[in-house]
C-alpha cells in the first residue's frame, strides 16, 4: 500500500498550488492516505487487455467554425470582474 | 404544486404574484439554508414582462430555482465557495438561457457543497442545507439545496448538475424526483466544471410529468458544449408493456438498510403487477464503481479547478508578496478542506510513476464496469434497485470520516462512470417518515422510456 507522508503532502499541495496552513497537513495526510489505500482494491482487476475509457459520448471530432467567439461578453465586461486592472491590463506581483 | 398547476394559477391571478409568493415562501423556510440568494429584482421584473405578454412559452412566468454552480444573472454564482463569494456570472449557462427562453423566471440559487464536492451539502462554505422532512438530518448532495426548494414546494423545479449521484441522493433523502440525464443529453456550458467526463445537468420536480418537460426544454445539442449528443429526447405518453427489468442484487445487500430494501421490494412487486417482468441480476463490478469514481473524479476536477487562482476572477487573497504566494494562498483560503482533498488527490493520481497504476488502471476498470451494463442491457430494457443504502443521515455524523461519506454514493456512481441515464423516484417513507428513493437506470439515450416507466408507476 502506498504510504503518505507529511512530505508527501507538502509535494502534492505544492504540484496543487495550495499554500496549506500548519493546522491542515496532518488531516490531509490521513485522509489522502486513506482515500489511496481505499481504491488500491483496483488492484485485484484484471485489465490486461482491456482499453481505456476517457468519455463515454461516441463522439469524435466535434468541429466548429474557425472563427473568433466572444459568447456576446465585451472585454470591459470581463476585466471588470478581476481583482486589479490598470489600464486594460490584469495586474498581479512580482513573479520571482 | 405541478407545473401545470402553477400555470393555471398564473393564468387566474398574474405571473407576478405567482413569483412573489414563491419568494415569500422562500424568505419564511430560510432556516432551512437551502437558498444562497435570491434573485428578487429580476425576477419580478421577468415577471411583468409576462403578465404584459412581452415573455411568452410553454413555462411563462413558473418560478424555478438553480443550483448556485449554473451561471446565472441577478445575483452572484458562488459555487459555495468562498473563492467565487461576490462572482457575477458574465453569461447564463445554456440550460437556465433555455428555461429562459421557454418564459421560466429564476428566483433564486441554492445552496451546495463547494464546487459540487461532497454528499451532503455540509461542505458548503456558507453552512449546510437542512434536510426538508427533518431539520436534523442533512439535505443530502451536492444539490441539497434544490432538492429542499422542490420538497418545500417552494418552486415545481429546481436545477441540479450530478457527477456521482448529486441530483439522485439528495432526491431520495428529501422524497422528491431527480433526473440525471444520459452524459450530453444536457448542456455543460456555462456551469463551473467538475469532472468533465461525468458532469451531468438535470433537474428536480415533484413529479415524473414536470421532468419530462423540463428535460425536454433544457437538452439538445449545444454548439457551445462539443459533448452534447444529437438531439434525440422525445416524451413518450404511455411506457412500452411488459418490459424485462433487473433488480440489481449488488445493491441489495444486508448492508442496506432493511427498510430501503423493503422500498424497492414494493416498487417491484408494483412493477410485476403492471406486467412487467423483474429478474435479480448481478453488476459485479458495481462494488469496484466508487473506487473508480474516486480516481477518475479527482483527475478531472484538478485540472478543472486549477483555473482558480485569483488573477482574472473571484476573490484574490490579500498582502501577497509574489505571484506564487497569490496561488497558494488564494486557492487555501478560498477551498474548502473536501476541495484540497480532491484536487490533492486528482494531482497525486496523474502525477509521473502513479499515473498508470491509478489513473490508467481506474479508465480501464470503467471500460470493465461499462461492458457489464451492456451486457445486461442486451437481456434488459432497466435496471432497478435502491438510490442510497440509507435515508438522509444526521448531520455531522459522517463529516470526520471522508470515506464514509463517499460510501452513500455506491449506488449512484456507476451510472454516472457509463454515462447512461439514471433517475431517483420517491418510494414511501421509513417508519420514522424519512424518504426512501428507488433508482431506475437505463441504457444511453432512454431516457424518455425510463421516465415513462416511472410516470406509469407513480398511480399504480
Amino acid at each position: 500500500m502506498t504510504q503518505i507522508t507529511r512530505d508527501d503532502v507538502l509535494h502534492l499541495a505544492g504540484l496543487s498550488n495550495l499554500q496549506l496552513t500548519d493546522s491542515e497537513i496532518d488531516g490531509l495526510t490521513m485522509d489522502i492516505g486513506n482515500i489511496l489505500g481505499y481504491v488500491e482494491q483496483l488492484g485485484e482487476l484484471d485489465t490486461e487487455n482491456t482499453e481505456p475509457t476517457y468519455q463515454v459520448t461516441g463522439l469524435s471530432n466535434v468541429w466548429r467554425d474557425d472563427k473568433e467567439i466572444n459568447y456576446g461578453v465585451t472585454r470591459e465586461e470581463l476585466l471588470a470582474r478581476s481583482p486589479e486592472v490598470v489600464d486594460f491590463q490584469v495586474k498581479v506581483p512580482k513573479v520571482l | 404544486m405541478t407545473i401545470t398547476e402553477i400555470l393555471s394559477q398564473i393564468k387566474a391571478s398574474s405571473a407576478r404574484k405567482v413569483v412573489e409568493q414563491a419568494i415569500a415562501k422562500a424568505k419564511e423556510n430560510e432556516s432551512y439554508n437551502a437558498l444562497l440568494s435570491l434573485t428578487e429584482e429580476r425576477a419580478l421584473k421577468r415577471a411583468d414582462q409576462v403578465d404584459s405578454g412581452k415573455i411568452t412559452g410553454k413555462l411563462a412566468g413558473v418560478p424555478f430555482v438553480v443550483k448556485d454552480n449554473y451561471l446565472a444573472f441577478g445575483a452572484p454564482t458562488t459555487a459555495a465557495s468562498k473563492l467565487l463569494e461576490n462572482f457575477e456570472a458574465p453569461l447564463q449557462a445554456t440550460a437556465v438561457e433555455k428555461l429562459e427562453a421557454a418564459g421560466a423566471i429564476c428566483i433564486g440559487k441554492a445552496n451546495l457543497d463547494a464546487f459540487a464536492h461532497g454528499g451532503s451539502t455540509e461542505n458548503s462554505a456558507f453552512g449546510p442545507t437542512k434536510n426538508a422532512i427533518d431539520t436534523t438530518r442533512v439535505a443530502g448532495g451536492s444539490s441539497g439545496g434544490s432538492a429542499v426548494v422542490t420538497a418545500l414546494d417552494i418552486v415545481p423545479f429546481a436545477l441540479g448538475s450530478d457527477t456521482g449521484g448529486s441530483i439522485r441522493q439528495p432526491a431520495s433523502y428529501n422524497g422528491v424526483v431527480g433526473i440525471k440525464p444520459t452524459y450530453g443529453a444536457v448542456s455543460r456550458f456555462g456551469v463551473v466544471a467538475m469532472a468533465s467526463s461525468t458532469d451531468s445537468m438535470g433537474c428536480f420536480t415533484t413529479n415524473i410529468e414536470d421532468a419530462e418537460l423540463v428535460t425536454g426544454i433544457m437538452s439538445g445539442r449545444d454548439k457551445n458544449d462539443m459533448t452534447t449528443l444529437p438531439d434525440f429526447f422525445e416524451i413518450e405518453a404511455d411506457a412500452k408493456p411488459n418490459q424485462k427489468i433487473g433488480l440489481v442484487k449488488d445493491f441489495m445487500s444486508d448492508d442496506v438498510d432493511p427498510e430501503v430494501r423493503e422500498k424497492v421490494n414494493q416498487y417491484v412487486d408494483k412493477l410485476k403487477a403492471a406486467g412487467h417482468t423483474v429478474e435479480e441480476v448481478s453488476l459485479p463490478m458495481a462494488e469496484y464503481a466508487l473506487a473508480i469514481y474516486y480516481i477518475i473524479v479527482p483527475a478531472e476536477l484538478s485540472s478543472n479547478l486549477a483555473r482558480y487562482d485569483g488573477v482574472r476572477y473571484g476573490n484574490r487573497a490579500k498582502d501577497v508578496k509574489t505571484l506564487a504566494e497569490l496561488y497558494g494562498r488564494t486557492r487555501d483560503e478560498g477551498f474548502v478542506t473536501e476541495n484540497k482533498r480532491r484536487i490533492m488527490i486528482g494531482s497525486f493520481v496523474l502525477s509521473s510513476g502513479f499515473f498508470d497504476a491509478y489513473y490508467q488502471k481506474a479508465q480501464k476498470a470503467r471500460t470493465l464496469l461499462i461492458n457489464e451494463f451492456n451486457k445486461l442491457f442486451t437481456g434488459y430494457d432497466a435496471l432497478i434497485g435502491p438510490t442510497a443504502p440509507t435515508p438522509a443521515f444526521k448531520l455531522g455524523e459522517n463529516t470526520a470520516d471522508p470515506i464514509k461519506m463517499y460510501l452513500n454514493d455506491i449506488m449512484t456512481v456507476p451510472a454516472s462512470l457509463a454515462g447512461i441515464p439514471a433517475i431517483s423516484v420517491p418510494a414511501g417513507t421509513n417508519g420514522a417518515g424519512l424518504p426512501i428513493g428507488v433508482q431506475l437506470m437505463g441504457p444511453m439515450q432512454s431516457d424518455a422510456k425510463l421516465m415513462a416507466l416511472a410516470k406509469s408507476m407513480e398511480a399504480a
